[in-house]
């Protein structure tokens, strides 16, 4: 049998993507498959799931109510609706926040000496070294009413004596955009400043050779030939914004409630399984359908091949 | 115009070293290169040849000295408003863009019209015989199509000077013969001053009009092809062109040009023409070119004729390389193989005796670097 193996090279391969493909299917294909059929239960009185077959979770997300006020059997609730809309700007707002400030960071770095190179690239590293919740209670710290910007602020107005009322920073849109965009940064960095380093010197000179000024030269040969790193970060950045609750939970509090925090209160708090199954799967679906017309429009972010 | 295309007026570069030190790439070069002339760098690597040609298409900035071109001195001019075009080692083309997109560029930083650069970017891929290609990218390409784009995106512009650092390098040897002979012939047809560089230098002869040897970023000598191969100004230069026999002497008089030499290696007086700087009583290297000394079986002059055996024939098909010992000393002959036979009598055999030949006129005597 060893000696089978040894000759053959596709029960060799076989071999080698078994331990892969046993954790796929058991911890991604099956559990996706079970969500999509508790999806269209029906919640028990007890918060457990009672399989049936009904489209009503997703109508429910989509704003069609059943639950309304003036008596009608059908109405229009748009809350969850908006939360999904809400969702999706965000990470958006925040994708396109981390592409404006990690690509000037990139290309200083990426233009910098290679032997500072490798220090600038470990400084972006470092927060990563942290935990992920961690980091964002340190923008609690920041941004609370009492936090660190506020007093610094308040004692910098006491110094030249203006009345100071402190901002009110925690807990709105901007201080989740803010935490979004601080978490993800180093994910648009990497790959930007891997497509930036791959371009030879050689391009920049011919261009300025034929006539190109820097401003030219990064339009038309800098940026183009960079892209691949745009769209491999974008992805890296667009489909974690969409799903995270920890950032909006902790830094938008019931103000900024996103589709990630929705299923995480139908399973934690509103003990709604089913319901939870059904905002799962619509994320899944918002984002895969994002990033299929991106990735249309842009590529996998795969190198240009150079013969 | 001015009459000099691109002068180089004592250029200096100087580069910083990783331990700190500096290093002269180029040291106090001079070099003019005339309107319409096909002028080659020629040097191993490392001789400056490169960062001279860097220097003239504004790349690098010289430490000292000053690059004119037309007559303009180009202080830190940049290189986008410089009128050369550079034909790069790496070809550098645009891999994002097509064949058309990356010859039209030079013309689009121009301004140039759509029209205008529609009929100019086919005239070009006409002229390096690419004509069909102008919608595939350059991965989609040979490495000699590429060069040959390369090339295009360079001729565009016609600019006053093309700048070419070894634009052959990654061919193989057939596609380089071929592309020189395709070089010089669109540069005549051109009319554009060409400045190449190379470290081949069969290519440099093939195609130059005039050639600067260089060496540890100073120019040996600038001048004719044949001038560089039968008149070497020292024994670098004629080590580097082409294959040399040298021998080493003492110059015990010098009268008209001609230098009669003591070689101890023969125990002989041998007189040849004194190039470069020699004088009486100096070490020299005596140089004769393996196609140019004379196989005898007797002595045909008085002087400069050598008893030796052969000791190794080696028969090529237009030649055959000899190698004759004589008192110990190996030197190289080149014979034609002038007449077809098949007879091996007809050809040198390994221990025979021969008379060598160093005719005076194909005897230089050169100053021992």
């Amino acid at each position: 049998m060893l000696k089978r193996l040894r000759e053959n090279k596709s029960s060799q391969g076989t071999l080698l993507i078994t331990p892969t493909l046993v954790f796929m299917v058991g911890l991604l294909i099956i559990p996706l498959f079970l969500t999509l059929i508790i999806s269209f239960g029906k919640r028990s009185a007890d918060g457990n799931v009672i399989y049936t077959f009904g489209l009503h979770n997703y109508a429910r997300i989509v704003g069609i109510s059943t639950d309304c006020a003036g008596g009608q059997s059908i109405c229009f609730d748009p809350l969850y609706a908006q939360i999904l809309w809400r969702s999706l700007t965000l990470a958006f707002n925040s994708t396109v926040l981390v592409i404006l400030l990690a690509y000037p960071l990139a290309y200083f770095i990426a233009r910098s000496h290679p032997k500072r190179r490798n220090t600038f690239l470990f400084m972006v590293l470092v927060p990563l070294w942290t935990n992920f919740v961690i980091r964002v209670y340190a923008w609690m710290m920041l941004l609370r009413t009492q936090g660190v910007i506020n007093s610094v602020v308040g004692w910098l107005a006491g110094l030249v004596g203006i009345q100071f009322v402190p901002f009110e920073m925690l807990y709105t849109p901007g201080a989740v955009l803010v935490g979004m965009v601080y978490e993800f940064l180093p994910f648009m960095i990497l790959p930007i400043f891997t497509s930036l380093e791959k371009i030879e010197n050689s391009l920049f000179e011919a261009a300025a050779d034929l006539g190109a000024n820097p401003i030219r030269t990064f339009l038309r040969v800098t940026l183009p030939l960079s892209m691949p790193g745009v769209v491999a970060g974008t992805i890296l950045v667009f489909i974690p914004v969409m799903g995270t609750f920890i950032v909006s939970d902790l830094l938008g509090g019931k103000q900024v409630i996103l589709v990630g925090n929705l299923i995480q209160r139908q399973f934690l708090d509103a003990r709604d399984p089913t319901f939870g199954s059904a905002a799962s799967l619509i994320l899944m679906a918002m984002t895969l359908v994002v990033t299929f017309f991106y990735t249309r429009k842009f590529g996998f972010g795969e190198e240009i091949v150079t013969a | 115009m001015s009459e000099f295309a691109v002068e180089l007026q004592d250029v200096v570069k100087r580069f910083p070293t990783p331990e700190g030190g500096e290093v002269f790439a180029v040291n106090h070069v001079t070099m003019q290169i005339k309107n319409g002339e096909f002028f080659s760098m020629l040097g191993s690597s490392g001789c400056g040849k490169t960062t001279s040609l860097r220097m003239i298409a504004g790349f690098e900035w010289p430490t000292s000295g000053e690059v004119f071109i037309q007559g303009t001195p180009q202080g830190h001019t940049p290189p986008f408003r410089r009128p050369v075009n550079t034909v790069f080692q790496s070809y550098a083309l645009f891999h994002h863009m097509t064949v058309f997109q990356n010859v039209a560029f030079g013309l689009e930083m121009d301004g140039a019209g759509k029209d205008e650069i529609k009929k100019r970017v086919e005239r070009a891929l006409e002229m390096v015989q690419l004509t069909g290609m102008d919608r595939r990218y350059p991965r989609q390409l040979s490495g000699g199509q590429q060069q040959r784009v390369a090339l295009a995106r360079a001729i565009v512009k016609t600019p006053d000077v093309l700048l070419l650092d070894e634009p052959l390098g990654a061919l193989d040897l057939k596609l380089r013969k071929e592309m020189q002979l395709e070089l010089k012939a669109l540069q005549q047809k051109l009319g554009i001053t060409f400045v190449y560089v190379t470290h081949d230098q069969e290519e440099a002869l093939t195609m130059s009009d005039r050639i600067a040897v260089m060496s540890q970023g100073k120019v040996l000598q600038m001048g004719l092809p044949v001038e560089i191969y039968e008149r070497p100004n020292c024994k670098f230069v004629a080590d580097f062109i082409g294959t040399s026999n040298f021998m080493e002497g003492i110059v015990k008089s010098l009268e008209k040009g001609i230098a009669f030499v003591f070689i101890p290696a023969l125990n002989a007086e041998i007189n040849g023409i004194a190039l470069g700087d020699v004088s009486v009583g100096e070490t020299v290297a005596v140089s004769v070119r393996p196609e140019k000394i004379r196989l005898a079986d007797k002595a045909v002059l008085n002087r400069n004729c050598f008893e030796g055996t052969i000791d190794l024939v080696t028969y090529i098909g237009s030649d055959t390389h000899l190698y004759v010992s004589v008192n110990g000393l190996k030197l190289k002959v080149w014979e034609q193989n002038k007449i077809s036979s098949l007879d091996p009598a007809a050809y040198y055999t390994v221990g025979q005796k021969v008379w060598l030949t160093l005719f005076p006129e194909n005897t230089l005597v050169l100053a021992n670097e």
